[in-house]
């Protein structure tokens, strides 16, 4: 088929053409950085935390009429109290296991520092920004964390202190991705390292897999899988403990939970926002990235169907307009598929021109937001998909009135209308 | 004439129904989506106290010390150590100042077998209520006596005074905050800016509902009340000792009143960090002194999703216009011989012009009308999430107008085109045609 009539044609109706170049351009442009959020988004709410989070929850509460922490033997009765918590969280027939937690990933509440290879530096100066899990023995069974190198906690490591006391422990264990950060060898496990500028030293004896942070904003984005699990019981007027469940026995154990705190000791404070799965603390932390996702994806359906339908309404204008031409190319011995094909051609011509726009508009956009916004930089792939689903659309939507076209019969060619 | 081109528009958009409402509903569903976002965008960054946000200013220093190593990156600190924020407060020169930290306050209320609870506290001095303007429904706030002797009073919002003493006036009376007596000297009138201005920086909530109980910086801390963030820029030994640590963890707030107080109590901020420069203290001279608003801007207030969506919305408004002007150009261009028969039986340019403007604009109004819908649905979809800012997301009279003026705009920059190209039609070629 020769472009050459196609393109002479398409010259006397400039307006309509450039409108619907420009709306399959604009449309691009959107849809290919709308589906690029939603995919970033997508990608930060699958990343795992290296929790096993199936049949885990968290307990905070919070005891009333504490010791204050700071007459001698205040932090003593404070531990008493939380380890008569922890024996009858222990004891209860539908727990696995349960470990006393200072936060958990994506609970956005951290206790942050920094870990240097030599003492006394300033905090902001050290190797790698850290955030610490204070927890004991039984962190590992609760929180299912797969240890790569050295040990797990024992009973012997555990200590226990004030809230406040800034002491730093004698034996540590780091994420892999910390280790590998301040020991880029890979030779971290039995090294010693200083803690926020302490002069103290913390033996690594264990490396494990995978562990997030409890912040999911874009601030510890430098240091997402960088965390230390300090064996040390926190002691102060609250406590957050995490509990396993056996297997498929989570709400048996969230209902129960209250009860067997209250029957430890009844003044406290536990409300609703006290016994959570860990399911519903990721459901909290990525909800507003769960909804922008859905809105632009949304937004792009919707997008793509106004496009389709202005493609649509203009083609069969055309189509009206040329009912008689069709009908002399008919009569001249053009078959139906050449009709069809005429109009599919034409359509690809143009959404063309607008995906090559588009293309620019998008890297364009692109820009403009990675200014004025946290993005990254579009892939070529993503335009790329996005110009064939431009043009399969504007195939699709083309169609229908293409069919109509071919289906002129040639005895119009010989009526006056 | 208008009737008869309404009646002549009425028609036209009668005989090709799906077109119309194809039309429609495109222009709909952008008007909707942006005025939606633009609600949503208008309420975060609005203007918390408008009668008094141009003379409150928010001074930031950086007292990193000068044997660091270390050399920030342009930004400032939000918030001050205690010493420099007590140094600044006693200075006493700006019309009011106050410095407030955040904290949870544990309650226990009087009534019988109920259960204590947290509500969000506020830890600040004597000039807080008069400097912001939160009014008093009984009593008034301490003063700066209370301040310097530690005194165990409260000032409590209003809806912690329904709930603990049902709404009766409870000056005097005590209430039990973290296992101690404090005496109630004031109950607040509704009293809650959106943004939460005074939280930046502290770790606060942005926007949602006021704090609960107000006390007195000394009185609390004394207490062991700790601030809700802190930031230490070096190693802590005690921090049950915040005074003296290396840390930042309050906010300072001063209210100047004119020009010229402003740039004296920069020249007094000046001084102040030159002087601890010379001491020994700071090692940066840097100091800011932002306004109310200017703070909110520094601070990103308003989330980057909200901002995002604005832009998509607007972008698919811009879209959606694009579709209307294509198809209504196919629409009137179809008329071509209807056209040609009014031009040929008199029918001026423009009178031709206007009657497809006025097509344009009922297409318009009918999507803003649904549009308005739209919106509607849209805030109702918000006020359902759990954004903190979500039962705030409703459309006032402003946007409410602005709905009809984007539709309205909308709807003509869309037939500008059409009617352009109609009204040029030459009148005999179309004739001959028939």
């Amino acid at each position: 088929m020769k472009l050459h009539p196609m393109i002479a044609a398409l010259r006397r109706h400039k307006a309509g053409v450039v409108l619907i170049a420009l709306q399959i351009a604009l449309t691009l442009a959107i849809v290919c950085n709308a589906v690029f959020i939603i995919g970033q988004r997508v990608s930060r709410v699958n990343r795992p935390t290296g929790l096993d989070e199936n049949n885990l929850m968290l307990v905070t509460q919070s005891w009333v009429g504490a010791p204050s922490g700071d007459q001698p033997g205040d932090v003593d009765k404070l531990d008493s109290m939380q380890q008569a918590d922890l024996a009858a969280l222990r004891a209860m027939p539908d727990v696995e296991s349960v470990a006393p937690i200072n936060s958990l990933p994506l609970l956005n509440s951290s206790w942050n520092g920094s870990a240097a290879l030599k003492p006394g530096v300033e905090l902001r100066e050290g190797n790698a920004r850290t955030t610490y899990y204070f927890t004991d023995e039984q962190a590992f069974r609760t929180l299912g964390l797969k240890l790569v190198a050295g040990r797990a906690f024992t009973p012997a490591d555990v200590q226990h202190r004030g809230f406040r006391d800034t002491s730093t422990p004698p034996v540590v264990i780091v994420t892999k991705a910390l280790a590998d950060k301040l020991f880029p060898d890979g030779t971290a496990l039995g090294k010693t390292i200083f803690l926020d500028g302490g002069s103290s030293p913390s033996t690594i004896i264990g490396e494990v897999d995978r562990l997030q942070v409890p912040g999911t904003g874009s601030w510890t984005n430098s240091f997402t899988w960088n965390a230390t699990l300090v064996p040390t019981r926190l002691d102060a007027g609250f406590a957050r403990y995490a509990v396993r469940a056996k297997p498929g026995r989570l709400d048996a154990v969230m209902h129960a939970v209250p009860q067997v705190l209250y029957g430890v000791n009844r003044m406290r404070v536990l409300d609703d926002d006290s016994v959570k799965p860990f399911a519903q603390i990721r459901q909290e932390a990525y909800r507003s990235d769960v909804g922008m996702a859905i809105l632009m994806g949304v937004v792009c359906l919707i997008l793509l169907g106004v496009t389709a339908a202005g493609i649509v309404g203009l083609t069969s204008f055309w189509v009206g307009q040329r009912h008689r031409q069709i009908g002399v190319r008919r009569a001249l011995g053009a078959r139906k598929i050449d009709i069809l094909h005429y109009f599919q051609m034409e359509n690809l011509l143009i959404s063309g021109v607008g995906a090559l726009i588009g293309l620019g508009l998008a890297i364009g956009l692109n820009m403009l937001l990675m200014k004025h916004f946290e993005m990254d930089r579009l892939p070529v792939l993503y335009v790329l998909a996005g110009i064939v689903v431009v043009m399969a659309l504007g195939q699709g939507a083309v169609f229908a009135p293409a069919r109509r076209a071919s289906n002129v019969p040639p005895v119009v060619a010989t009526r006056s209308v | 004439m208008l009737v008869y081109y309404l009646d002549l528009a009425v028609r036209s958009l009668k005989r090709n129904r799906v077109l119309t409402t194809l039309m429609v509903l495109a222009l709909a569903l952008g008007i909707g989506a942006s005025i939606t976002t633009l609600t949503v965008l208008r309420l975060l960054s609005g203007d918390p106290l408008p009668q008094k946000s141009a003379r409150l200013f928010y001074p930031q220093l950086d007292p990193s010390p000068k044997d660091s190593a270390i050399t920030s990156k342009g930004r400032l600190p939000a918030t001050m150590g205690y010493v420099d924020a007590m140094n600044l407060l006693h200075a006493h020169r700006a019309t009011r100042q106050a410095v407030m930290a955040l904290t949870r306050a544990k309650i226990m209320p009087p009534q019988a077998h109920a259960h204590p609870f947290f509500s969000d506290g506020v830890m600040t001095t004597a000039d807080f209520f008069s400097m912001f303007d939160a009014g008093f429904q009984y009593g008034s706030g301490w003063t700066a006596a209370d301040d310097e002797s530690g005194a165990q009073v409260v000032v409590i919002a209003g809806f912690l005074n329904d709930k603990l003493f049902d709404g009766a006036d409870s000056v005097g009376r005590m209430v039990r905050l973290n296992d101690h007596d404090f005496r109630v000297v004031g109950v607040l009138k509704p009293w809650a800016p959106q943004p939460r201005f005074y939280t930046l920086g502290l770790g606060g909530d942005h926007y949602g509902d006021g704090d609960a109980v107000f006390l007195p910086l000394k009185a609390a801390r004394a207490l062991k009340m700790g601030p809700q963030d802190t930031e230490c820029y070096q190693a802590v030994d005690d921090f049950s000792h915040l005074e003296s640590a290396p840390c930042q963890w309050l906010g300072l707030w001063v209210e100047l009143d004119d020009a010229s107080a402003v740039a004296a109590y920069r020249r007094f901020l000046d001084g102040y960090v030159r002087e601890q420069v010379a001491l020994g203290r700071f090692q940066r001279t840097d100091t800011s002194l932002l306004d109310l608003m200017g703070w909110l801007r520094d601070q990103h207030v308003v989330p980057d999703d909200v901002r995002l969506q604005v832009y998509l919305a607007f972008g698919f408004l811009l879209i959606c216009v694009v579709n209307t002007v294509g198809l209504l150009l196919a629409k009137c261009l179809r008329r071509s011989q209807e056209i040609g028969v009014r031009r040929a039986l008199g029918a001026t340019r423009r009178e031709i012009f206007v009657q497809f403007m006025v097509e344009a604009s009922i297409v318009g109004l009918a999507g803003g009308v649904l549009g308005l819908a739209f919106a509607e649905l849209g805030l109702f979809g918000i006020r359902h999430q759990p954004a903190q800012y979500a039962h705030l997301a409703h459309l006032d009279l402003a946007m409410f107008a602005l709905t009809f003026l984007v539709a309205l705009v909308a709807s003509l920059v869309a037939g500008l085109l059409p009617a352009w190209r109609a009204c040029l039609l030459a009148p005999a070629p179309q004739l001959k045609a028939m």
